[in-house]
């Protein structure tokens, strides 16, 4: 481990948020407790010291969870983990049983976005452990602190094809950020810090703590805080002097620059930073789909979300570029559209907390790798320092142009033909009528895109989504974990109905734990973004994109039943002058989830939108049209 | 595409030779030779890994291969900085009219003969990939019976060690 070194402000976070839990089970003297050791230790949670005390594997592993700060856990149990939930039933962590384990995965991962704290979930081992698989991968792409922990087959019988063994490690290998195989009980505590630690520092993600069922059996001397012992894991925090400088030089001299935020800065928490810098800057702002919050949608610096469903304004701004800040953003395909023609004319700044981002896709000219938390206020300081030196550049023209795009390319939808509802509507006044403070998380499609794009989003923390995976299924099991994370904040899954049918159990973990979630269906009876796709490219053959569930259809299943079923306030709105009184009655309801059946559209498509295999330049407004250019090309 | 030779310092935990051999294979990365073991820390191996692979995709693997958190050190040992030796393990045919000319040949190569039978030889050869090449070119017409080569081996010249390096700066 390096020395001292500062760790990532998602762990400062997680340890401000987490209030100090006093161990329960051992009698020690009250000075025993070291409380600033904390700020120190790279072991989260507040760093009691606990004496060599004799327990069990499994009271281990509770044992550590409690020590580690952990208030929270969604899981299912089964044969393999059976020890650990002994144990668990007397703990004072709360445990949210799921009712399939992609659910546990995707909840933790909803509760890590919202409170910058890890997520935790539990399977047994098989079938378990194979079904956290998605969630795993999902935490992995968007950079989720996530750790698993499932249950494994003794040691004895690993490798025979036991009853329910899986090998979750070799299977999560490319997917997660480290994994653990543990067979002794004494690698529990220092396994279970090392995960942690991991998962929440440097550029966050998934760990998998595999833990044999011997292992969970077996006696073992429980002592706290461990021994982290990792060598070979030093994530740079700080930036480069050099490159900082030297950032700030090419920014003072850029008369195009434009800042590309992307999900590092919500993870990093430096929202704050950020708009600093921005406005420090003067320099026009686009937040990806990830950073959506990260840069408040109403300042007027804000040009909109970039890629293949951005705004014009955002995605003609980075393509127009003499200069890209980017910030916690990685140059994903869907950003850039094809490489080779995305911001030619543009220098790179590219500061990362991961070096493998920088130069991956796009060769920086200043690369900084670091916290951008740590980061952005050391380039604000030599900007400053810049701006006295060269005067502050003057970017009038610059703003002249992208606001004349502003206006004239505004988001914008067309009323449907065949007389049913907008889903652009839907969302938009779910976003109005519930504001800022609300938390909104999307499945995976159209409804999505528009959720990103007709919801203003004000502070970080308030937008989740499936991003790198594109899961469908996201959004139940994620806004329920959102909701135990923030229990008094309003949340909102906006799904769509082929999503829906993928994780809708968990709405029976959310009415009998009492966490009561709203939950928009919005149901054009297709999977729709498969079906615009068709619609565009495929010239209308909707091969196996029917869904059934809308309007004029069987309405299998019928979502307002199957909601009411599951204890679930549930209504249907299939008329415009429905929509706002229906969004009303359920921001009303706060004893039981909510379920809205909104009957929209098939016809809705998402504009404006890059076809796929053009470049950025070929961004269509709607249909075959693109906007008219400036004469600077 | 040009040959690289990495030597990757790693911590001698179960699953780490999957966890680089499988990143390089996700990489679509041909492997030309890949040796492990030991090294004078206890508990750190150390791995020598030949890639074929063009400059800026090598960079990018092995800062790929730095993001392993079983991975401790990474350094690309030039050809000019450093001394690379294969180890090779041959069965040649050789009766008692040809015994003598295939222990002449492997005399020339400095190889040793490490086993007879009465119709064949196992040959013990250490060097550059070139010399065994060429020695392999020698035994030939007198019938290779199996050839077993080990990964390179590689080591940086001068007197600094790369796992106390690392080591100190952990």
């Amino acid at each position: 481990m390096s020395k001292g070194s500062p760790i990532s402000p998602s762990l400062m976070a997680a340890k401000s948020a987490g209030a100090p839990k006093a161990p329960e089970k051992v009698d020690r003297p009250a000075d025993a407790v070291v409380d600033n050791a904390a700020t120190l230790s790279p072991v989260l949670g507040p760093n009691n010291v606990v004496p060599p005390t004799v327990m069990t594997g499994s009271e281990a592993i509770v044992r550590s969870l409690e020590e580690l700060g952990v208030d929270d856990i969604f899981g299912l149990p089964g044969g393999a983990i059976l020890p650990t939930y002994d144990p668990l039933m007397a703990s004072k962590m709360n445990h949210v049983l799921v009712r399939h384990e992609q659910g546990a995965g995707h909840a933790a991962q909803g509760y890590a976005m919202v409170t910058g704290r890890v997520g935790v979930c539990i399977a047994t081992s098989g079938p378990g452990a194979t079904n956290l698989v998605t969630a795993i991968m999902d935490a992995h792409m968007d950079s989720v602190p996530l750790v698993a922990i499932t249950g494994q087959v003794s040691a004895s019988v690993i490798g025979t094809d036991a009853f329910q063994e899986a090998d979750i490690v070799g299977i999560t290998m490319p997917i997660t950020k480290h994994s653990f195989l543990v067979t002794d009980p004494n690698d529990i505590p220092h396994v279970m810090a090392e995960a942690f630690h991991l998962a929440s520092t440097g550029r966050p993600g998934p760990v998998l703590v595999d833990i044999a069922k011997n292992a969970q059996q077996g006696t073992m001397t429980f002592s706290w805080p461990p021994k982290i012992d990792l060598p070979g894991y030093r994530p740079v925090v700080r930036g480069h002097n050099k490159q900082v400088r030297e950032a700030a030089r090419l920014i003072a001299a850029a008369s195009k620059p434009v800042l590309y935020v992307g999900g590092g800065v919500v993870k990093a928490h430096a929202s704050a930073e950020l708009r600093e810098l921005a406005e420090l800057t003067g320099a026009p702002v686009v937040t990806t789909l990830m950073a959506r919050g990260a840069f408040p949608d109403s300042h007027p610096q804000h040009v909109g979300m970039p890629g293949m469903h951005g705004t014009v304004s955002a995605v003609t701004a980075l393509q127009q570029s003499d200069l890209l800040i980017t910030l916690g953003a990685r140059f994903d395909d869907r950003v850039t559209g094809v490489l080779s023609t995305f911001a030619p004319h543009a220098k790179i700044i590219h500061a990362d907390i991961d070096p493998a981002e920088i130069s991956k896709n796009r060769v920086a000219d200043v690369p900084i790798v670091g916290s951008v938390k740590e980061i952005i206020p050391e380039l604000s300081e030599a900007v400053r320092t810049a701006f006295e030196q060269s005067g502050t550049p003057d970017l009038d023209g610059w703003w002249a142009f992208l606001n004349n795009l502003r206006d004239t390319y505004p988001l914008g939808w067309t009323e449907p033909e065949d007389g049913l509802s907008a889903p652009q509507r839907v969302i938009e006044r779910i976003g109005a009528l519930t504001g800022p403070e609300g938390i909104y998380v999307a499945g995976v499609g159209q409804h999505q895109m528009w959720a990103a794009q007709f919801i203003k989003y004000e502070r970080p923390h308030a937008w989740l989504n499936s991003g790198g995976a594109g899961t469908m299924g996201y959004a139940v099991p994620a806004a329920m974990g959102a909701k135990v994370g923030e229990p008094d904040r309003v949340v909102w899954a906006i799904d769509g109905d082929g999503c829906f049918q993928m994780t809708n159990q968990e709405l029976a973990t959310c009415a009998i734990n009492k966490i009561p979630i709203k939950v928009a269906i919005i149901n054009n009876s297709s999977l729709g973004m498969v079906r615009q796709w068709q619609t565009l490219f495929y010239e209308g053959r909707y091969s196996n994109t029917d869904l059934n569930t809308g309007h004029d259809t069987v309405r299998i299943p019928d979502f307002v039943k199957l909601a009411d079923a599951y204890g679930c306030a549930a209504f249907r709105c299939e008329r415009d002058e429905d929509i706002d009184a229906t969004i009303q009655k359920a921001l009303e309801i706060n004893d039981r989830p909510v379920v809205i059946d909104f009957v929209v559209s098939p016809n809705s498509m998402v504009w404006p939108m890059v076809p796929s295999g053009v470049s950025n330049d070929q961004i269509q407004v709607a249909r075959n049209m693109t906007p008219e250019w400036e004469e600077e090309d | 595409m040009s040959r690289h030779t990495l030597s990757v310092l790693v911590e001698d935990k179960p699953g780490v030779l999957t966890r680089v051999a499988s990143l390089f294979a996700r990489r679509a990365f041909n492997i030309n030779s890949l040796a492990v073991g030991p090294t004078e820390v206890s508990g750190i191996s150390r791995m020598t890994v030949v890639v074929d692979a063009d400059g800026d995709l090598i960079e990018q693997v092995t800062k790929q291969l730095n993001k392993l958190i079983n991975v401790i050190k990474i350094v690309e040992l030039t050809s000019e900085s450093s001394v690379q030796r294969d180890h090779i393990l041959v069965k040649v045919r050789a009766d008692a009219a040809t015994r003598l000319q295939v222990t002449q040949a492997a005399d020339l190569f400095r190889a040793s003969v490490v086993d007879v039978s009465t119709d064949s030889v196992v040959i013990e050869a250490t060097g550059t990939p070139e010399k065994l090449a060429a020695l392999l070119s020698v035994l030939e017409p007198f019938g290779i019976r199996e050839i077993v080569q080990s990964g390179t081996l590689a080591v940086g010249r001068g007197s600094r060690s790369m796992s106390d390096r690392a080591l100190r700066s952990a």
